[in-house]
């Protein structure tokens, strides 16, 4: 298994649509992946492992992160939306932590590394785009299966969500009334059957690459 | 059950990952010896198919919604090691992609949901698809699978919290897994029917995961257990503090009037002095009260298709 050539494909017409699109022009964005990834791991690591007493290095990734957001020129409001859809997570368990008293980290600690962690994986999804993430781990050493499985995801994860959102379009234009004892019954006929759907589809993507001299 | 960066200490961090890369590697060498090439693809495919399921919504009461998790039906569809691997891959996107799951906690989140989930699904939906016996046994064996590869994760998870010193283990251990035993019958019920639409659409991709994979589950079941030795026995002595062992009780009180009939909560148990005792049979009780949950819905559901076929 080693024909799958991983190079930045064409911008997806639903990544954007799906939150997950990077903007491809600005400067940060044109960085080779590698050192956005070491960067983003030194961070990330540093603020969850150094003490919260060591509050210089926290200004530093945040001021880092602001930084990194205006060169980007990342879109502001919809990463102010993905924080916030990921708050309740780090709100929750820094109440948890302060129910827990004394002897754990504290809640501020909690909400600080939590919180700035966050914005430094949002920040990095927003200035890299996840095509360029196969490439590297293959060049990293990760196993080709792993590889081969995550870029082959990214590639059809969109095909496969355009297709349960038509079946559920379909199944709702189809059903006038819906019963209440089959409220959970057709979500998961249609679950079973983009299944079924993504290993036919599977299949003939085995003939396409066997065609393509895979292997 | 994502957990976050800054959540868990280094220790706990670096070895969670370690068990989880190990799995991995299992699941990868594994695949590459076993997996014929024709379903490589169906991994990358079935990790998409993860995602696309996990955007399909199910009403709940309320007007929220639930979706499925997935672990335990792909195990049940692929096979152990392809399970693995698909988990993996779906739980790096989710970090990377959707920023859900800490970076550091990646190694933590893979274990439990990766390696822990699958595995307890397919074990269980093995055992429990050999006892019982027909198309409805196995659709009350994929749902108590998907019950119990939910609250597994969660007792992991629970587990990895209290070591780390982030969330206490007599707070985190009823919270975490009070909750998901809620979610978990949500998992059940989804993986059930989902499971019982594959078999009706297509029979064989159903019938291609129940070869036997022992000797891969003997593996995964010896990582399974050094990570439950290192993330919950350490916790399961007696509670080291009075604050502690109110919060035990009141999240056991709170624990067993969710998982098990209400009486249960002021029930002296004869003979059981320990709290932690205390816990493990409402658990027990309530896996029970799930089991037979299970097998209602595998004869209310596989009943009402037939008449349906008669139409």
């Amino acid at each position: 298994m080693s024909g799958i050539h991983f190079g930045a494909s064409p911008a997806h017409p639903h990544a954007a649509a799906a939150g997950a699109g990077p903007r491809l022009e600005g400067l940060l964005q044109r960085l080779p992946a590698g050192p956005k990834f070491v960067a983003l791991l030194v961070l990330v690591v540093g603020t969850a492992v150094l003490p919260v007493a060591w509050i210089w290095w926290h200004a530093v990734v945040a001021a880092l992160l602001v930084t990194a957001i205006v060169v980007g020129q990342v879109p502001v409001r919809p990463l102010l939306w993905r924080l916030l859809c990921f708050a309740p997570f780090v709100g929750g368990a820094a109440v948890a932590a302060a129910w827990h008293g004394s002897t754990g980290p504290g809640w501020r600690a909690v909400a600080l590394r939590g919180g700035l962690c966050l914005s430094a994986v949002v920040v990095f999804g927003a200035v890299t785009p996840f095509a360029a993430l196969p490439g590297l781990l293959k060049r990293v050493g990760v196993p080709t299966l792993l590889v081969t499985t995550l870029a082959l995801m990214h590639r059809y994860l969109f095909v496969l969500s355009d297709e349960a959102q038509r079946m559920q379009r379909a199944r709702a234009s189809r059903t006038l009334v819906r019963p209440r004892r089959l409220a959970w019954g057709l979500p998961a006929e249609i679950v079973g059957r983009l299944f079924v759907r993504a290993s036919e589809r599977a299949e003939r993507i085995y003939l396409a690459m066997c065609a393509r001299g895979w292997r | 059950m994502h957990i976050p960066d800054g959540f868990l200490d280094a220790k706990t961090a670096v070895t969670a990952a370690s068990l989880a890369v190990v799995g991995l590697g299992v699941a990868l060498r594994q695949a590459k010896r076993e997996l014929p090439p024709r379903r490589v693809p169906l991994l990358g495919l079935g990790a998409a198919f993860v995602f696309a399921a996990q955007m399909v919504n199910f009403p709940v009461a309320g007007g929220t919604s639930g979706h499925l998790i997935g672990a335990a039906l792909v195990a049940a569809l692929l096979g152990l090691p392809a399970a693995v691997i698909v988990m993996a891959t779906v739980l790096i996107a989710q970090c990377f992609l959707f920023a859900d799951g800490g970076v550091t906690a990646l190694g933590a989140n893979g274990f439990n949901m990766a390696v822990v989930a699958p595995m307890a699904g397919l074990l269980v939906f093995r055992l429990i698809g050999r006892v019982l016996p027909g198309q409805r046994g196995q659709v009350a064996a994929m749902a108590f699978a998907g019950w119990c590869s939910t609250v597994a994760a969660a007792v992991a998870c629970a587990g990895q919290l209290a070591w780390s010193g982030t969330v206490g283990w007599a707070v985190g251990l009823p919270a975490m897994v009070g909750i998901h035993m809620i979610i978990g019958l949500g998992e059940g019920a989804i993986s059930a029917l989902a499971f019982y639409a594959v078999v009706r659409a297509r029979p064989e991709l159903a019938a291609g995961a129940v070869g036997s994979a022992g000797a891969g589950l003997v593996r995964y079941g010896l990582l399974a257990t050094l990570g439950v030795a290192l993330f919950v026995a350490p916790f399961a002595c007696p509670w080291p503090d009075g604050l502690e062992a109110v919060a035990a009780k009141l999240g056991f009180e709170h624990r067993a009037a969710v998982a098990a009939p209400a009486w249960l909560a002021d029930y002296q148990f004869p003979g059981i002095a320990s709290p932690g005792v205390a816990t493990a049979v409402a658990g027990a009780i309530g896996a029970l009260v799930v089991f037979g949950l299970a097998v209602l819905l595998s004869w209310v559901v596989v009943r009402e298709k037939r008449e349906d076929d008669g139409r």
